[in-house]
């Protein structure tokens, strides 16, 4: 960017880079502690309504999720795999399908939340100012986690076309892959969070 | 490599003019980039606070509407709070120094800390614009508390929001000196071969990525909840205000360990220089910051005695923070022991090292007056507070600042600023704060509540004494600005090592520049040997 750009990029220091985006997952991961916190003691205050209210959503469209992201997981770890072993066009192959899989999971969560919102579900919406306080706090942690989670699997989405973009460039080679390897971990953490959600919210009763 | 020494200052890099500034990603521009900017918010806090101190010099209404001060509270609070303490020390002379006093051309990630800067500089002007925005000022109080914050009709959002933003600058610039500290230690250097500065802001660095995360989360629940209506915070929808308070203290109490543990460090930087001695206890002084850092993040109950909380709760809490008070405890002793017989010289500099261990004591022990359960109910949201914590960040933190800015001003800039002048202003700055919030313990103790438009006449001696101090204060501070500004300008050129100082910093040039070293240093095993 300017003067002394030179310097920084003689001393590159991949272990610099990962640390650094390891330091940025903990920060993720408290900023959604903050809210398993919160969920954990509306659970523990109305334990009934939170059992019903999760009744409510379909497991399937979550085991289905659940099994889109850990298979996206997997895809994007051989994409590192397949960069070291200098194969771009299969890297750039595993990437696609890792975003494609991104995009399944929104499409299901899409339907998922549309069908809440055809019921007259929605955040702010009359009905829920009707529902018991625990089944209104319920559905609230659900779209406020899931919305942001949701968040999150948008800007990982961006990463990895970054990524794919670069690997197609030629930026990201077999001796200069942090950068992709950090979007992975980022896309990891991504999963990570989901496999929290997913019992707290669906299977938990 | 280039051998030729030129300045940063006068380096010519890709831009020129304004954007050489803007766009830098030299650590040391960035620092300056952050003082301008902290500087001036925190002269518009200074005047806000002014303001008040005018309507509080009798009792009713004297020069605004009650609404009017409930804004200016708010406001002076999420500036000076957000936008001048949390940064302060860390942003300009963490920036600054920390890269050079590990013998480190720049910090890791030289484009993120441009890029803090400016989620900064857009953080601070939404802030300043939810004071001017049409439904008007927050008036919450820099808290936030629901469940008003969730209800008053004025710019809640906005100003969360920027707070929001500064807290992420805020995590990026940590994240950025804790890679800096563990990655770019000039070779040979361990992490107790390091001066005792870079000791505080990497202990800084943890609590800024680890606490800021939870307020951050907080923040926007406070949105949705203004937005849609998510009840957390509502009782009437099942929620729990109390819940709030909890979120919020778990980031603001080690906010101020972000605050006032890199004034902890300056001060251990400047007392061996003006005592011409080694630090004495370094490794007592170090982990002593990890200890705060680590502590600090359980002690929050302690601002919520009367929210309601059990007995175990409360004592919990109460044990903790007289825990977290005994490693400042060390560093005070440590900086004592450091002076004596030392041959002690007092330069500027010194003189505001020794006003902040004078105002910090008396922050620290009314800390533990609000950390004992049973005295803190009789004197919580009083004006005791508003004294204790004006003790602690600006008798601590702030003059701590102006102790950092009397020090290196002559590295950062090449040039020495006037000495009388800034004893004059050290010593109006000493008087004014003492007379402005000393007689708030007292009016504190006997019922004067925090944050109220109007108070019965017998308050009223201390709060035109308080209210004559806020003068002497402020223009102690111009003064202050003033001969530094006339320093750069048009005073002495300073030599290399105009304070005999020990450290790396003075084995450079003044200015540094743009590559601070042109070889890597030799690391010596203390690092207050390099003289």
């Amino acid at each position: 960017m300017s003067e002394h750009n030179t310097h920084v990029e003689e001393h590159r220091d991949d272990e610099a880079s990962k640390l650094g985006m390891w330091l940025f997952i903990f920060t993720e991961l408290l900023l959604f502690g903050g809210l398993f916190l919160v969920y954990s003691i509306f659970r523990m205050q109305y334990p009934d309504n939170f059992h019903e209210s999760s009744m409510e959503l379909s497991v399937t469209i979550g085991v289905i999720n659940t099994v889109v992201l850990l298979f996206s997981s997997m895809t994007i770890a051989m994409a590192i795999t397949a960069i070291q072993k200098k194969n771009k066009k299969l890297t750039l192959r595993l990437i696609s399908v890792t975003v494609l899989m991104a995009l399944v999971f929104l499409i299901n969560k899409y339907f998922e939340w549309g069908h809440k919102f055809e019921h007259g579900l929605y955040p702010g919406s009359d009905l829920m100012q009707f529902l018991e306080r625990g089944h209104h706090l319920y559905f609230s942690l659900y779209f406020f986690m899931t919305g942001l989670h949701a968040l999150h699997i948008i800007v990982g989405m961006i990463l990895l076309i970054i990524c794919f973009v670069k690997v197609n460039k030629g930026s990201i080679t077999n001796d200069k892959f942090v950068f992709l390897e950090n979007g992975a971990l980022y896309w990891h953490l991504v999963d990570l969070i989901w496999i929290f959600l997913f019992p707290l919210l669906y299977l938990i009763s | 490599m280039n051998t030729e020494y030129i300045s940063f200052l006068d380096h010519k890099g890709k831009y020129t003019g304004i954007r050489s500034w803007i766009f830098a990603t030299d650590h040391k521009r960035i620092a300056f980039l952050y003082m301008y900017a902290i500087a001036s918010f925190f002269m518009v806090g200074a005047i806000l606070g002014l303001l008040m101190r005018f309507e509080l010099i009798s009792p009713g209404e004297t020069i605004m509407k009650p609404q009017t001060y409930n804004g200016l509270f708010t406001v002076h609070g999420i500036i000076m709070i957000f936008m001048v303490v949390i940064p302060g020390l860390s942003a300009v002379f963490g920036n600054f120094f920390l890269p050079i006093l590990i013998g480190a051309k720049d910090v890791s990630f030289p484009k993120l800390n441009l890029f803090s800067w400016w989620l900064f500089m857009i953080g601070s002007m939404l802030a300043i614009a939810s004071q001017l925005l049409k439904s008007g000022p927050p008036d919450t109080g820099w808290t936030f508390y629901a469940p008003y914050s969730t209800t008053t009709g004025t710019n809640v959002i906005a100003a969360t929001t920027a707070a929001f933003i500064l807290g992420f600058s805020s995590i990026l610039t940590g994240l950025n000196f804790i890679v800096t500290v563990h990655r770019m230690r000039a070779p040979g250097m361990k992490f107790f071969n390091m001066p005792l500065f870079p000791w505080s802001l990497y202990a800084t660095a943890w609590i800024q990525l680890l606490a800021t995360p939870v307020v951050g989360i907080t923040l926007i629940m406070l949105i949705a909840e203004r937005l849609f209506g998510i009840g957390f915070f509502n009782p009437d929808l099942g929620g729990d205000p109390v819940l709030f308070q909890h979120l919020f203290w778990i980031y603001s109490h080690p906010a101020v360990y972000i605050m006032i543990l890199p004034a902890m460090g300056v001060i251990t930087e400047i007392i061996p220089t003006f005592c011409q001695k080694k630090i004495y206890g370094y490794k007592a002084i170090a982990l002593s910051s990890l200890a705060i850092a680590g502590v600090g993040f359980l002690v929050w109950g302690h601002h919520m005695y009367t929210s309601g909380m059990s007995e175990q709760a409360r004592w919990f809490f109460s044990l903790l923070t007289f825990i977290v008070a005994v490693p400042s405890a060390i560093k005070v002793f440590n900086w004592i022991s450091t002076m004596y017989k030392g041959s002690i010289d007092m330069k500027p500099p010194f003189v505001f090292a020794l006003f902040f261990i004078f105002l910090f004591m008396i922050g620290g022990l009314t800390g533990l007056i609000l950390g004992s359960v049973a005295t803190d109910i009789q004197v919580h949201d009083t004006s005791f507070i508003v004294a204790h914590f004006h003790y602690i960040i600006f008798g601590g933190m702030g003059f701590a600042f102006f102790a950092a800015i009397h020090y290196w001003l002559p590295k950062m800039y090449g040039k020495m600023y006037n000495f009388k002048r800034a004893y004059i202003a050290a010593i109006s700055l000493f008087v004014g704060f003492n007379l402005l919030y000393f007689p708030q313990f007292i009016i504190g103790i006997q019922g004067m509540p925090r944050r109220y438009f109007d108070y019965p006449p017998r308050f009223q001696w201390a709060q035109i004494t308080s209210t004559i101090g806020g003068v002497i204060l402020v223009s102690a501070l111009i003064l202050m600005i003033t001969n530094l500004i006339l320093g750069v300008r048009r005073g002495a050129k300073a030599p290399a090592n105009p304070w005999n100082g020990s450290t790396l910093e003075w084995q450079l040039p003044s200015p540094p520049s743009v590559e601070n070293f042109d070889e890597a240093p030799v690391v010596k095993e203390n690092p207050y040997d390099y003289n």
